[in-house]
């Protein structure tokens, strides 16, 4: 076993007493980064980058994943505690981790999604570490034309998922694809719906999007429900960690599929954010209790996390082995690389061993530290909701604007949020879904860029989804789960009919 | 506090004189930390070459504020250059520019010129070389470009960065000089595009070296020739045995086509000269250090260095041609 032998040389290059505390340090600035919304972890690492130029490079990626690794952590708090998701992977996590908070269960559901992402990340890096040239290889075989499957996949099996009617869905998503329109389009190159506003080049940031929907929108409705947090009654007892580990070995099979998921989506690269909608689209599918997703379910936190993490850490096998980042933040830290004189690619693994190897290392050890972090700090963060709402909402609204600012450093931002927020309101009081809105703005541009890029190459042949096996099966298996709920009707019933 | 600050200077003044430094490098200093825009997204190469120098100042310690990058990437670049023009007179703010410096206001009318803004320096080119797969039969660039006019129009795949933008350009212009016609794909960034060809997804890309260097080396892609009129000057190996200067250029391969990208840097209009000489001190310095000599061969970057007004002359020389290669392939915005 080569790759044993080298990772064992990695774990001696990635626990010296220096890589050991960045390592530490990289996870609490992670975190913090991943619980501020709008600062986010690519932006983060943007801004640390240059302060890593001075250290040796092993050390310096080090810090930097720890960082990309406690921003994955991070990402679930907030989405869990106050339903602002921090990251676009975290909007799943929304869906049955708040009710859960304030059903009084913050502290199982932060368990859970830390417990899972550790499992979905200690997946990735184990595929990583022994299948690394062989995976790399399959994501070679993504041309445009796949990489619009996927997304159509995405979309598809969002459509029949909601609890509710699937036109308001479809509504929902139509309005995501117009905004995700408006900016530069990458295939003329024109600019498109600016009106001939200069502020409206940039488009309609997803952060900006969903801090303003998730987090003001929210806000604005608990004070009319009487300015009240509903999740006050959180207990704080260092004993929820153990109880709830007890509960998690019963959804392995969830787990797994979401490993799996997350893994083909991240290396792909298809990235963390349809990885976890996509395995709690499956999971709610396919498991028993599916009917009851959505009103604070352990398992729906449990699908979601697990294939983001996974996802997050398959995407730097991409960026590593062909140069292309499988996500933003992976980007930057490509960037990284290439100044530190590394050249990602085929034969980085053979030119340098103690950078590559040291950095898978240092995957394994991260996540295990990241773990031991933020589960310590679970009957903390389960306690900012016993802080009284007059208290917490305007330190929200701060936080909630200064991020939206950061995204791009500017104001015009910060009055799009209260913008959103409105909008989020109304949305909540007709009972419109604000994920699929949510999911079309971070999926729309790339869907349509891909889709557009497959039509160029075949000159305006929608056959081109059914060229080949990859391409045909994903598309095909997108159109079924498009049409399962209208399946389920005109077909003989072979299950029992749900109640309802 | 005026008579504090003249004060101050004077001291300044007499202790530049004890160690016996110009006193013209006094004349300004930033007063609180910079802003550089780059007017494209993180992980790109005006993003990495920015944040490249981002770290060499501060390990440097070549300037006694901070360097903040701030990335403006809004339609194509256009919000960063606008950022740029609308801070008239702020010294504090310098942007490193692309290509998209002349395609986008040509290509989206977006209202501004290059000469909106104070030229400081160019700080290198960028290098573009025709790359194929390396499983592909094309040897050399004559190969490849008879077999694309013997397939006849559209047949042959050709992916790039962005629309309307350098790649397409050089596309149009390759296209003008050999009688072809490519169906030409536009990617998000150069990564990706030579990625798509590894995998065979496309036929030809015109990839930057930095981009499809790693591939190169890996045995997985083929370069054909550069678009330039002479060779790329890196003589160290690469590739098993073939350096960037084994590369012919596209002239002498029988493709007439040269095409540089200008890696510069910008600061805000009617900015003074002396802040100007300011940057461009610090950018001296910066290209002095081995971590820009290092990342220049490692790019294979054409290290040109211009100021002044035979920068101001380049520059109207690449807008005439930019204009010209635009309006040929009708890229031009409609009025």
């Amino acid at each position: 076993m080569a790759e044993l032998s080298a990772l064992f040389h990695g774990f001696a290059v990635a626990l010296s007493p220096l890589n050991v505390a960045l390592m530490f340090l990289g996870i609490l600035l992670g975190v913090v980064i991943g619980v501020l919304p709008g600062l986010g972890g690519a932006n983060g690492i943007a801004i640390l980058l240059p302060l890593t130029f001075s250290m040796p490079p092993t050390s310096a990626i080090i810090m930097l994943s720890c960082i990309y690794w406690g921003a994955l952590f991070g990402g679930a708090i907030t989405s869990v505690l106050f339903n602002i998701p921090g990251e676009p992977w975290s909007v799943a996590t929304t869906f049955d981790g708040y009710p859960m908070a304030q059903q009084g269960r913050a502290g199982e559901a932060l368990t859970g999604a830390f417990t899972s992402s550790f499992i979905g990340a200690l997946f990735a890096v184990i595929i990583f570490t022994f299948l690394a040239p062989l995976v790399a290889g399959f994501a070679l075989q993504f041309g445009p034309p796949e990489f619009f499957s996927v997304y159509l996949l995405t979309f598809c099996s969002f459509v029949g998922l909601g609890r509710g009617s699937p036109f308001k869905i479809v509504a929902a998503m139509m309005i995501g694809f117009a905004l995700a329109a408006v900016g530069i389009d990458t295939v003329t190159g024109q600019l498109r719906l600016t009106f001939g506003f200069a502020e409206m080049m940039r488009g309609f940031d997803f952060l900006v999007a969903v801090i303003g929907l998730f987090g003001i929108g929210e806000i604005l409705q608990s004070m009319e429900e009487g300015l009240a947090f509903q999740g006050k009654s959180a207990k704080i007892n260092p004993r929820v960690v153990l109880e709830t580990w007890a509960k998690l070995p019963r959804y392995w099979a969830s787990s797994f599929r979401a490993c799996l998921i997350g893994c083909a989506m991240g290396i792909v690269p298809g990235g963390a954010t349809p990885a976890s909608f996509m395995s709690y689209g499956v999971a709610k599918r396919v498991s028993r209790d599916g009917n009851k997703f959505g009103a604070g379910q352990l398992e729906g936190v449990v699908a979601p996390e697990t294939a983001a993490h996974a996802a997050g850490t398959s995407a730097l096998l991409p960026m590593l082995t062909l140069g292309v980042p499988g996500s933003p933040t992976a980007a930057v830290l490509l960037g990284g690389l290439l100044i530190w004189g590394l050249q990602p690619g085929p034969l980085l693994f053979v030119e340098q061993k103690d950078f590559v190897w040291g950095l898978i290392a240092s995957m394994y050890l991260g996540n295990i530290a990241g773990l031991i972090v933020v589960l310590t700090c679970v009957p903390f963060f389960a306690a900012i909701l016993r802080v009284p709402f007059s208290i917490i909402a305007p330190i929200i609204i701060v936080i909630c604007s200064i991020g939206a600012y950061t995204v791009h450093n500017a104001m015009m931002d910060i009055w799009l949020m209260l913008l959103f927020g409105v909008v989020g309101y109304t949305f909540k009081k007709l009972d419109y879904p604000l994920a699929p809105l949510v999911l079309a703005l971070v999926l729309g541009d790339r869907a349509e860029d891909s889709f557009r890029q497959s039509m160029l190459m075949s000159q305006g042949d929608v056959r081109i989804f059914f060229s080949n096996v990859l391409v045909g099966g994903i598309t095909t298996l997108a159109l079924v789960l498009l049409l399962w709920p209208l399946l389920v009707r005109v077909l003989p019933r072979t299950r029992q009919p749900q109640p309802g | 506090m005026s008579s504090f600050g003249h004060a101050r200077r004077a001291l300044l003044l007499a202790a530049a004189a004890l160690v016996g430094l110009p006193t013209a490098a006094l004349g300004w200093e930033p007063t609180k930390p910079v802003e550089f825009v780059v007017p494209a997204g993180t992980g790109g190469g005006a993003d990495q070459m920015s944040r490249l120098v981002q770290g060499i100042v501060q390990k440097h310690n070549l300037m006694k504020q901070p360097l903040i990058v701030v990335n403006k990437s809004g339609g194509a670049g256009a919000e960063g250059f606008l950022h740029i023009k609308e801070a008239k007179n702020d010294p504090h703010k310098i942007i490193i520019t692309l290509s998209n410096l002349f395609t986008t206001p040509l290509a989206t009318g977006v209202p501004f010129n290059w000469k909106d803004l104070t030229p400081v320096a160019m700080l290198a080119l960028d290098q573009f070389v025709l790359w194929v797969n390396a499983e592909s039969p094309y040897k050399s660039a004559k190969d490849y470009i008879s077999a694309v006019k013997a397939a006849g129009p559209n047949k042959f795949k050709m992916g790039g960065t962005g629309s309307k933008q350098e790649d397409q350009i050089i596309t149009v212009a390759l296209e003008k000089a050999t009688g072809t016609k490519f169906t030409y794909i536009p990617f998000k960034g150069g990564g990706t595009v030579a990625v798509q060809l590894v995998g065979k997804h496309i036929d030809s890309s015109v990839n930057n070296p930095i981009e499809g260097v790693a591939h190169w080396r890996g045995g997985k892609l083929r370069p054909l020739c550069v678009f330039d009129s002479e060779r790329m000057a890196y003589k160290d190996k690469i590739a098993g045995d073939m350096a960037w200067h084994d590369i012919p250029s596209c002239k002498e391969a029988g493709v007439p086509v040269d095409y540089v990208m200008l890696r510069g840097i910008f600061t805000s209009p009617g900015v003074s000269r002396d802040a100007v000489d300011y940057y461009l001190g610090v950018f001296k310095k910066v290209r002095e250090t081995p971590e820009w000599k290092k990342f220049m061969t490692d790019g294979a970057y054409n290290t040109t260095f211009m100021s002044g007004a035979e920068f101001v002359k380049w520059l109207e020389q690449a807008e005439a041609t930019h204009r010209t290669l635009m309006q040929e392939a009708g890229f031009l915005a409609k009025k």
